[in-house]
C-alpha cells in the first residue's frame, strides 16, 4: 500500500515536473490551448466518477457545476480583481455547497430521478445566469487577463499548469477515496443501499459527502476556464457537453478504479482535439455518442475492466 | 437462561404500540411485545401476516406511524438504521442482498468498518483475522476471497449471518434464512444460529419451517392481519385455537 503510494506521488510529480518544463521549452502556445482542454476534462471525469462510477449516482449536473465554476471566477475578477488562486478557492468553496445543497435534497431520491433533478438544475442555474446583467448576461463577458507572473512566459502556460496541479489534486482524492473506507463505503452502497445501511453505512452522510466533493473539483476547474478563452457566455459555460463528456469519459475508462475516468478523459480528449483541428466541431460530438454506445454494448465496465478482464492489472503510470 | 426466582432482567428490545401502515392497509395494528436479553425467540405468521413489516421496523428500514421501539433501554424509533446497527441491532434478509461487487471477505469487512464502535480503529492484520474467524464459525472460510456471485442459496444465508455477526450484534434476527434449503441445509444454519445464541446473543427468528421453530425457540409469537394472536412456549403457542386456524388454516 504504501509503496503504491510512493509509485504514486513519484508520477504525479514527474508529470507536475513534465508539464513545468514543457512551459519552458515549448514556445509555440496552440500545445497548452489543446492540452488545457484534456487536463480539464480530466478533472470533469474524475470529479463525476467519485458520485457516478463509486456511488453508482449518475450525475448529468457536470455544466452547471462547471458554469458557476466560470462565473465564480467572472464574478470575482470584475468585482475585486481576484487573482486566479482566489478565484479557484472560492470556486471550490461554493461549489462544495452548491454539492452539498444539492446532495441534501436530491440523493434521497435514488437512480433516475436523482439524475433528472441534475439536469433541472443545470437549467436554473444557467436560466439564473443569463439574467444576471452585471457579468455580463446572455450576451457573455469580456475579460483582460492580468500580467504573468514569473516563471511563466504566457498566461495560458500558467493556466495549463495550474489545471495540471488540480489533475493532480483530483486524483490524489479519488485514489485516497477508493482506497479507504469512504470508497468501502460507496461500494457498499452502490450494490446495495438498504443492506448497506442495515451494515452500518451512513448511506446519505457518504453520498452528499461524495456530492461536495465532485462538487467542489467540478467548480475549482471550471474557473480558470474565464481567463482561458477570455470571455464568458452562459450557454457556453454550461454547455452539456461537459455533462456528457465527463460521464462518456468515466464510463468508457471505467469507474471500477480511479485510473478509469484519466484513460478515458485522455482518449476522448485527444480524439475530440484532432476531430476539432482535422474536421470539425461538430463531429467529435457524434464521436463521443458513438463510442459510448460502443462501450455500454461491448465492454460495460470500460476499458479499466477490459484490461482487468485480459489479466494485466495496471495501477499508476496513466497520470 | 435467567436465575428462577429472581427480578426480572430489563428487556432488551420493547416494542410498544407499534403501527404500521401502507396507505389504507394496517400492516401492524398495535403491537407491543418485549424480548428479553440472551432470548431464542421465535415468530410465525401466515403470508402477508406482518412479520418482515415488524423487523423492518425494528431495523429501521421502515418509520412507523405510532408507537416506540426500545432497545437497552434507549427509544430508537427516530434513529436511521445505520445508527441502529451500531447500537447493536443486526438482520439478515428475505432474499439475500450481499454487496455483489466484492469478496465474501470484504462484505464483513464494510461492517468491521462502519459498525463496529465509532473511532475504534482496527489496524489491517487483525481486521482480517477477525473477519476470518467469523467466517470459520459459519463455515465459509474457505469461500473468503470468492465473489458472492459464486456462492450458493445456503451459503448467501450464511455470509449473510456472517455479514451480520461482523457488527458485533447484542440483537440478531434472522428473516427467514433457511427458506427454501434442503433439510440438512436447515439443519446448518439452525446449528448456527443456535450456537450464536449460545454466546449470548439474542436471537429473533422469522422461519416458516415448523420443526425448526420448534427446536430454536424459547418463546413464540404468532402474528396474523398485523395482531399478535399468541405468544407464549411454542407448545402453547401450537396448541392455541387461533394459531390452528390462522397459520394451519384447519
Amino acid at each position: 500500500m504504501s509503496r503504491n503510494g510512493l509509485t504514486f506521488w513519484i508520477g504525479a510529480t514527474f508529470f507536475l515536473v513534465a508539464a513545468l518544463a514543457m512551459t519552458q521549452i515549448v514556445g509555440n502556445e496552440y500545445p497548452f490551448f489543446a492540452c488545457y482542454v484534456i487536463l480539464q476534462f480530466i478533472v470533469l471525469a474524475v470529479a463525476w466518477s467519485i458520485l457516478g462510477g463509486y456511488a453508482g449516482y449518475v450525475n448529468f449536473g457536470t455544466s452547471a457545476f462547471f458554469g458557476v465554476g466560470v462565473y465564480t471566477a467572472v464574478f470575482l475578477f470584475k468585482a475585486f480583481g481576484a487573482p486566479l488562486a482566489v478565484q479557484i478557492a472560492a470556486a471550490a468553496a461554493i461549489g462544495a455547497f452548491l454539492g452539498f445543497a444539492l446532495g441534501l435534497l436530491t440523493l434521497r431520491m435514488q437512480g433516475i430521478f436523482f439524475s433528472i433533478a441534475t439536469i433541472a438544475l443545470t437549467i436554473i442555474i444557467e436560466t439564473s445566469v443569463t439574467n444576471w446583467r452585471y457579468v455580463g448576461g446572455a450576451a457573455g463577458i469580456q475579460l483582460q487577463r492580468p500580467l504573468v507572473t514569473w516563471p511563466f512566459d504566457s498566461y495560458v502556460q500558467m493556466l495549463f499548469f495550474v489545471q495540471a496541479l488540480l489533475v493532480v489534486l483530483a486524483v490524489a482524492i479519488a485514489r485516497y477515496i477508493q482506497g479507504s473506507w469512504i470508497g468501502r463505503g460507496l461500494q457498499a452502497l452502490k450494490d446495495d443501499e438498504l443492506a448497506a445501511e442495515c451494515t452500518g453505512v451512513p448511506t446519505l452522510r457518504l453520498k452528499v459527502t461524495a456530492c461536495v466533493i465532485c462538487g467542489a473539483l467540478m467548480c475549482a476547474t471550471g474557473a480558470p476556464a474565464a481567463m482561458y478563452v477570455q470571455y464568458a457566455d452562459p450557454s457556453s459555460a454550461f454547455n452539456l457537453n461537459y455533462s456528457v463528456s465527463a460521464l462518456a469519459m468515466s464510463l468508457i475508462g471505467g469507474t471500477a478504479h480511479w485510473a478509469g475516468p484519466i484513460v478515458g478523459a485522455i482518449l476522448l480528449g485527444v480524439t475530440q482535439q484532432m476531430l476539432t483541428v482535422t474536421i470539425s466541431s461538430e463531429v467529435n460530438v457524434l464521436v463521443l455518442g458513438v463510442m459510448l454506445v460502443l462501450f455500454v454494448v461491448v465492454a460495460p465496465e470500460g476499458i479499466i475492466g477490459l484490461i482487468r478482464k485480459a489479466g494485466r492489472k495496471r495501477a499508476g503510470g496513466d497520470a | 437462561m435467567m436465575p428462577p426466582g429472581g427480578p426480572e432482567p430489563p428487556p432488551l428490545l420493547r416494542i410498544s404500540a407499534l403501527t404500521k401502515r401502507f396507505g389504507g392497509f394496517i400492516a401492524l395494528d398495535n403491537v407491543s411485545v418485549d424480548v428479553r436479553p440472551g432470548e431464542r425467540f421465535g415468530l410465525i405468521g401466515p403470508n402477508g401476516s406482518g412479520k418482515t413489516t415488524l423487523i423492518n421496523c425494528i431495523s429501521g428500514a421502515f418509520r412507523t406511524e405510532a408507537g416506540t421501539v426500545v432497545f437497552g433501554g434507549e427509544d430508537i424509533t427516530p434513529l436511521p438504521p445505520h445508527i441502529r446497527t451500531r447500537r447493536g441491532i443486526a438482520r439478515s434478509f428475505q432474499i439475500p442482498r450481499p454487496f455483489k461487487s466484492m469478496t465474501v471477505a470484504e462484505n464483513l469487512m464494510v461492517a468491521l468498518d462502519f459498525a463496529s464502535v465509532a473511532g475504534d480503529f482496527i489496524p489491517a492484520a487483525q481486521r482480517r483475522d477477525t473477519v476470518m474467524s467469523i467466517l470459520a464459525q459459519t463455515g465459509l472460510a474457505s469461500k473468503a476471497d470468492l465473489s458472492t456471485l459464486g456462492l450458493s442459496q445456503v451459503e448467501l444465508r450464511k455470509m449473510e449471518l456472517a455479514r451480520a455477526m461482523a457488527t458485533h450484534p447484542k440483537l440478531l434476527i434472522s428473516d427467514e434464512a433457511m427458506a427454501g434449503l434442503s433439510s440438512s441445509e436447515v439443519d446448518e444454519v439452525l446449528d448456527l444460529l443456535i450456537k450464536l445464541a449460545g454466546q449470548g446473543i439474542t436471537i429473533i427468528m422469522i422461519e416458516h419451517i415448523m420443526q425448526a421453530v420448534m427446536r430454536f425457540s424459547e418463546r413464540l409469537m404468532c402474528l396474523d392481519a398485523g395482531r399478535i394472536i399468541a405468544i407464549g412456549t411454542p407448545a402453547e403457542v401450537m396448541a392455541n385455537q387461533r394459531v390452528q386456524e390462522a397459520y394451519l388454516g384447519t
